[in-house]
């Protein structure tokens, strides 16, 4: 089934940093990031009923796949915005996957990475650059 | 351009995700594909088919051209109103498509996918020549499915008193046609519920006043993971023209009496019939955190053999994964499924998960 183009009422928070592949990437402080899926993503997936996430201590690059998200509809891989280290997860997911289609930037995170290198975030998309980029998509 | 049903501008009201499903612009969702599953499972929900084929069987003939053109016999219907589901097979024994039939006043009523439609008519028009029918698609007549425990009587709730009465004593399978208004006691999700064809310009009519009487809508992904639940099959998933209904959990569907009945296909699925079938279609579980999906393969390490699922999801009422698989005849009941290169544990077993709102296994 192809989606056909909607009314999107979707959010893109300003105050967030995105990858193309939906990914949303929240700054915490010292080097560490929060990493999750954009509400379009989640509004695109539909019912969400399981995540697979990495583990603390995963090193991973930049482009790595990090997970997978799973619809009713369909399974989504998750990557890792920027080369570091899984600092943890949210293990809230296992038990209730479906907060990710609720609260998909605040309780719906995924994982915290511990950036390599935090130049790598000047390479992410502003929320502008994202919006315009699922545009393409439709 | 996509094809819209008559009840296209109430899915937009209703504020429906919309698919493009096979050239026709359907509604996925309204929200939640999973409360609209729980909707039918626990009290009823109602479905937009309209985009189902409709075909109507007419002449002096009809009655001997469906005996040959399908696999199971619609003479079986001539003596009641019950409803008749049968495949159409290829001389090869393939399966070119699963439909409904019914009697209708002046002959029969097919009802056959939508994926499928060109290729159905094209295939039922190449076969009349020899027999005095008509073929005539009812592309004027919308239809909507209201299934659930409770989808009876909330039908009962909007229509005319007597008609309510007849629904009420309509059995399971059986259909009956009051003015223009056709209702089958049929569905796609292994609950109780009803089939309505009627006039598409009655269509919005019907749909508005089955919500004013507190009937929610419910999209395809719905209808797909009730269907499964169910262990219905879904045709191009777990049947196609390459496909025996033998190994397809269909062989009930073969009105094999009276012998001397020569329908196509017959040769064909006699001689599978007599060698035996390689593979089987069976329901797969796995408790195991993840998502079955159709094309992921199955192994089993004591018969060492594989298999594939045909269709796989999330199943709501039984709170994780279902599939259906063909594997071979040998499997056995245990196998693992491979699902992003990690094997995990699943149980093989008869493909019948859920009915009436109940798990069917221990």
């Amino acid at each position: 089934m192809v989606e056909t183009p909607g009314e999107l009422s979707v959010e893109t928070p300003s105050e967030l940093k995105y990858v193309d592949t939906h990914e949303w990437i929240r700054e915490e402080g010292g080097g560490v990031i929060s990493i999750g899926i954009t509400d379009y993503a989640q509004d695109s997936l539909g019912d969400v009923v399981y995540v697979e996430l990495p583990e603390v201590g995963d090193q991973l690059e930049a482009g790595d796949e990090a997970g997978a998200v799973e619809s009713v509809k369909a399974a989504s891989d998750i990557y890792a915005p920027v080369s570091g280290e899984v600092v943890a997860f949210n293990e809230a997911l296992e038990d209730a996957p479906e907060i990710i289609n609720e609260f998909p930037y605040g309780d719906g995170w995924f994982f915290k990475m511990k950036m390599t290198d935090p130049a790598e975030l000047d390479k992410l998309l502003s929320a502008e650059e994202y919006i315009s980029s699922t545009e393409d998509d439709d | 351009m996509l094809s819209r049903t008559p009840l296209y501008s109430a899915h937009l009201k209703m504020a429906a995700r919309m698919v493009d499903f096979g050239g026709w612009e359907m509604p996925l969702h309204y929200g939640s594909q999973i409360a609209e599953h729980h909707s039918v499972r626990r009290q009823c929900a109602m479905f937009d088919v309209s985009h189902m084929t409709i075909i109507d069987i007419k002449g002096e003939g009809a009655s001997s051209y469906l005996g040959y053109l399908l696999a199971n016999d619609t003479n079986k219907l001539a003596a009641s109103r019950q409803a008749l589901y049968s495949v159409m097979l290829n001389e090869e024994g393939g399966v070119i498509d699963d439909l409904m039939a019914y009697i209708i006043d002046d002959g029969f009523r097919l009802v056959l996918n939508s994926a499928t439609r060109a290729r159905d008519l094209e295939w039922m028009r190449a076969k009349a020549s020899a027999f005095d029918v008509l073929i005539e698609e009812r592309a004027d007549l919308a239809m909507i499915a209201i299934q659930g425990p409770e989808a009876v009587t909330k039908v009962q709730t909007i229509v005319a008193e007597e008609t309510g009465l007849l629904l009420g004593q309509l059995p399971r399978f059986s259909a009956m046609v009051i003015g223009d208004h056709h209702y089958a006691r049929t569905g796609y999700t292994g609950e109780d519920g009803l089939e309505i064809m009627l006039p598409a310009q009655d269509a919005q009519t019907l749909w508005w006043q089955l919500h004013d009487a507190g009937v929610s809508p419910a999209g395809l992904g719905a209808r797909d993971t009730l269907r499964l639940e169910a262990g219905l099959n879904l045709y191009g998933h777990e049947m196609d023209e390459h496909t025996s209904p033998l190994e397809a959990n269909l062989a009930w569907t073969i009105a094999w009496q009276p012998e001397d009945r020569d329908f196509i296909g017959r040769r064909a699925v006699t001689a599978v019939r007599k060698q035996g079938v390689a593979s089987k279609l069976v329901g797969v579980l796995m408790t195991e955190r993840g998502v079955l999906r159709a094309q992921q393969k199955i192994y089993c390490a004591e018969t060492e053999v594989s298999g594939v699922l045909t269709s796989g999801s999330f199943s709501p009422t039984l709170g994780y994964s279902i599939g259906l698989a063909r594997m071979p005849v040998i499997a056995g009941d245990a196998g693992e499924v491979e699902i992003r290169g990690k094997r995990k544990p699943v149980r093989l077993l008869a493909p019948r998960f859920v009915r009436n709102g109940k798990a069917l296994f221990d």
